[in-house]
């Protein structure tokens, strides 16, 4: 069979996601937000909710999310999106509201607001990239950081006397009343990422249906800051990262936390 | 839209957050307001109106519940980064705080700017006869898309997507941007300035105050009239923007100024900058929660004008 | 039996040579330009062997910068 009898529209399996712009998006070949933007974009649209969607963008790597993705935005000052959604959703609760937040907004920065959020029982969802890494600022140390793991300010590697221990949030989370589900994923692989989209899609169905707070965590690579190529740093991911933080579901209440 | 929604927030910083997202209203004290600074710039930046309250109490640092005016200067001239202005309206009574707080968000949404009302300890504290203003129905949901086509609350009818930011990384873009903020700031010195002159007509020698300290500068307006001396009285309502025209207009035959402040020197330099520094300018404060008296304030009339 | 015709349309301009494609994909289809760049200097992704692809559509999945498009024909 010629390709042109194969590459014709009828057949055609996977297209970019519409919400998705056509720009170049500005992350380093090989970063995890692209295929979380994807998902994001793709779940967005399939569930027919683009006209009632707000995200929350952070600061950080993702601060242009807002480019990208073709839905209604706030950018929220360091560490406060969980505290802006929270606006955004308690004003329209018939919204879907999503914050997107790496590592160092979510649990440096913004730990006091993104707990108190999950903890108040938001009806919002918050993406949670963890890199384990300030990838914008130039690969330094963050909360989430591996022991040993070599950073621009942990050259030597992280040391739990001098640094403390990585701070795993999402299961401090799991605990709170307040959430309904709290799953940690990643899309490193295709299998993860049907996994990831599925997920994300609960988590906005529990948005909109007012379940209570939903964190998707996705274990990330951020193969620059960890200096290394794409390929190597989605390995060195599966071989270190997930020990620290596992995958899978934390909490899943079907009917939602109790009011 | 919800009706009304009133929120416990666990820090000031996450308060502005949420105030952010616009058309809501936050009020602290003087310690608190520090902490909102980021958020009151950022607020600037992405042209959200908000009407923030201060009600002042003495500092510097966690200082004293007591009142103050020494907000003056973080109210007026920054607070937080960047090149920004909010409308500062002060009150002198518990009926100017009422009719203040829709005025306040009046402003803001007509300007899409920060409205602030910067009180004091005293006039927080105080209780006297107020007439309510009517209670103004919640805009729609149709009205809000209507009448603030920029709100971030979803593409309804699939319009193209609406973006609240501060960022902009392109700097002929953010030049712009601030070209456009200065405008509207103009705009508001041009249109918004509001001030209350007493007794000016005729005077010798003039008060500036506001707030607390108008209240007992009334007091000894009548005193020096009493024994002769005529002395009249100019109260800025907004101190940003400043009422200098209106000062200038009113100082033209005045001998001296007295400016009458809780704090150790703020709202005089507008004062001097107002009258150019034609006449003589003094500034009396007190500090840590203490407020003069009318004949405190009379002497010092007389002590550092009248008789010098 | 059913045979299965894949094949993919990289947006080329778009593809920043990540590679994660080349190591996602089964059947060994992709690869990256090695001479040719697209405009920002990337090697981008191209099938290398064309008549290999199932048209599973694991490196549209995995692609950061959505910049592939899987088409899918099943032959009788």
């Amino acid at each position: 069979m010629e390709l042109n009898d194969i590459i014709k529209p009828e057949n055609k399996v996977y297209a970019e996601p519409k919400l998705l712009n056509r720009v170049h998006m500005h992350y380093c070949p090989g970063c995890s937000h692209g295929v979380v933007h994807k998902l994001v974009a793709q779940v967005i649209e399939e569930m027919g909710v683009a006209e009632k969607t707000v995200g929350v963008s952070p600061v950080g790597c993702a601060v242009f999310a807002y480019n990208y993705i073709d839905v209604d935005w706030e950018e929220a000052p360091h560490g406060r999106a969980t505290a802006l959604a929270t606006a955004v959703k308690r004003l329209w609760p018939e919204n879907l509201v999503f914050t997107y937040q790496g590592d160092g907004d979510f649990s440096a920065i913004g730990t006091c607001e993104s707990i108190h959020a999950c903890n108040r029982g938001e009806n919002i969802v918050i993406i949670f990239i963890n890199n384990a890494i300030y990838g914008m600022t130039g690969g330094q140390m963050a909360p989430t950081t591996l022991l040993g793991q070599k950073t621009a300010t942990c050259p030597y590697g992280r040391r739990p006397d001098l640094n403390g221990y990585p701070l795993a949030i999402t299961p401090l989370l799991a605990q709170l009343d307040g959430t309904c589900y709290v799953t940690r994923q990643s899309v490193h692989t295709p299998a993860n990422v049907r996994k990831a989209k599925a997920a994300l899609k609960k988590a906005f169905e529990n948005s909109i249906n007012c379940k209570g707070t939903s964190v998707v965590e996705i274990v990330s690579a951020c193969n620059t800051g960890w200096k290394l190529t794409p390929e190597k740093a989605n390995k060195w991911m599966e071989e270190n990262m997930f020990a620290k933080y596992p995958l899978g579901d934390l909490k899943d209440l079907k009917d939602g936390i109790q009011r | 839209m919800n009706d009304k929604v009133t929120l416990m927030k666990g820090n000031e910083a996450l308060a502005m957050a949420m105030i952010r997202y616009g058309a809501v209203c936050t009020s602290t004290s003087s310690p608190g307001f520090s902490l909102m600074q980021e958020g009151v710039s950022y607020l600037a930046a992405s042209e959200v109106p908000a009407l923030l309250i201060n009600v002042q109490r003495g500092g510097p640092g966690l200082g004293t519940i007591h009142a103050s005016q020494a907000d003056y200067f973080q109210a007026c001239k920054g607070g937080g980064h960047g090149d920004y202005h909010m409308i500062v309206l002060a009150p002198s009574s518990v009926q100017e705080m009422a009719d203040m707080v829709a005025l306040g968000f009046d402003l803001a949404f007509k300007y899409r700017c920060v409205s602030m009302i910067l009180a004091d300890g005293t006039i927080g504290q105080l209780m006297e006869k107020v007439v309510l203003p009517e209670q103004r129905p919640r805009r729609t949901d149709d009205e809000i898309r209507q009448q603030c086509p920029w709100a971030v609350n979803g593409r309804k009818g699939m319009r193209p997507s609406n973006v609240v930011t501060s960022l902009e990384l392109d700097d002929d873009k953010m030049e712009e941007n601030n070209w456009r903020f200065q405008a509207c700031y103009r705009e508001i010195e041009k249109n918004e300035t509001r001030c209350e002159l007493i007794d000016t007509e005729d005077c010798d020698y003039l008060i500036t105050a506001f707030g607390t300290t108008a209240r007992v500068a009334m007091k000894t307006m009548e005193l020096a009239r009493a024994e002769g001396i005529k002395v009249g009285m100019f109260r800025p309502i907004t101190l940003w923007p400043f009422p200098e025209k209106q000062l200038r207009e009113a100082a033209k035959n005045v001998k001296g100024i007295l400016c009458v402040e809780l704090n150790a020197g703020q709202m005089v330099e507008d004062v001097k900058l107002a009258v150019e520094c034609k006449m003589p300018v003094e500034h009396y404060g007190r500090f840590g929660g203490n407020v003069p008296t009318p004949d405190e304030l009379l002497n010092v009339l007389k002590e550092k004008l009248i008789n010098k | 039996m059913a045979k299965i015709h894949g094949a993919v349309v990289v947006n080329t301009e778009r593809c920043k040579g990540c590679r994660l494609c080349v190591v996602a994909c089964p059947c060994n289809v992709l690869n990256l330009k090695e001479k040719e760049v697209n405009d920002r200097g990337y090697h981008f992704a191209y099938m290398e062997q064309p008549e290999a692809c199932i048209g599973c559509q694991s490196c549209a999945l995995v692609c950061p910068d959505a910049c592939i498009e899987v088409y899918r024909v099943t032959e009788n």
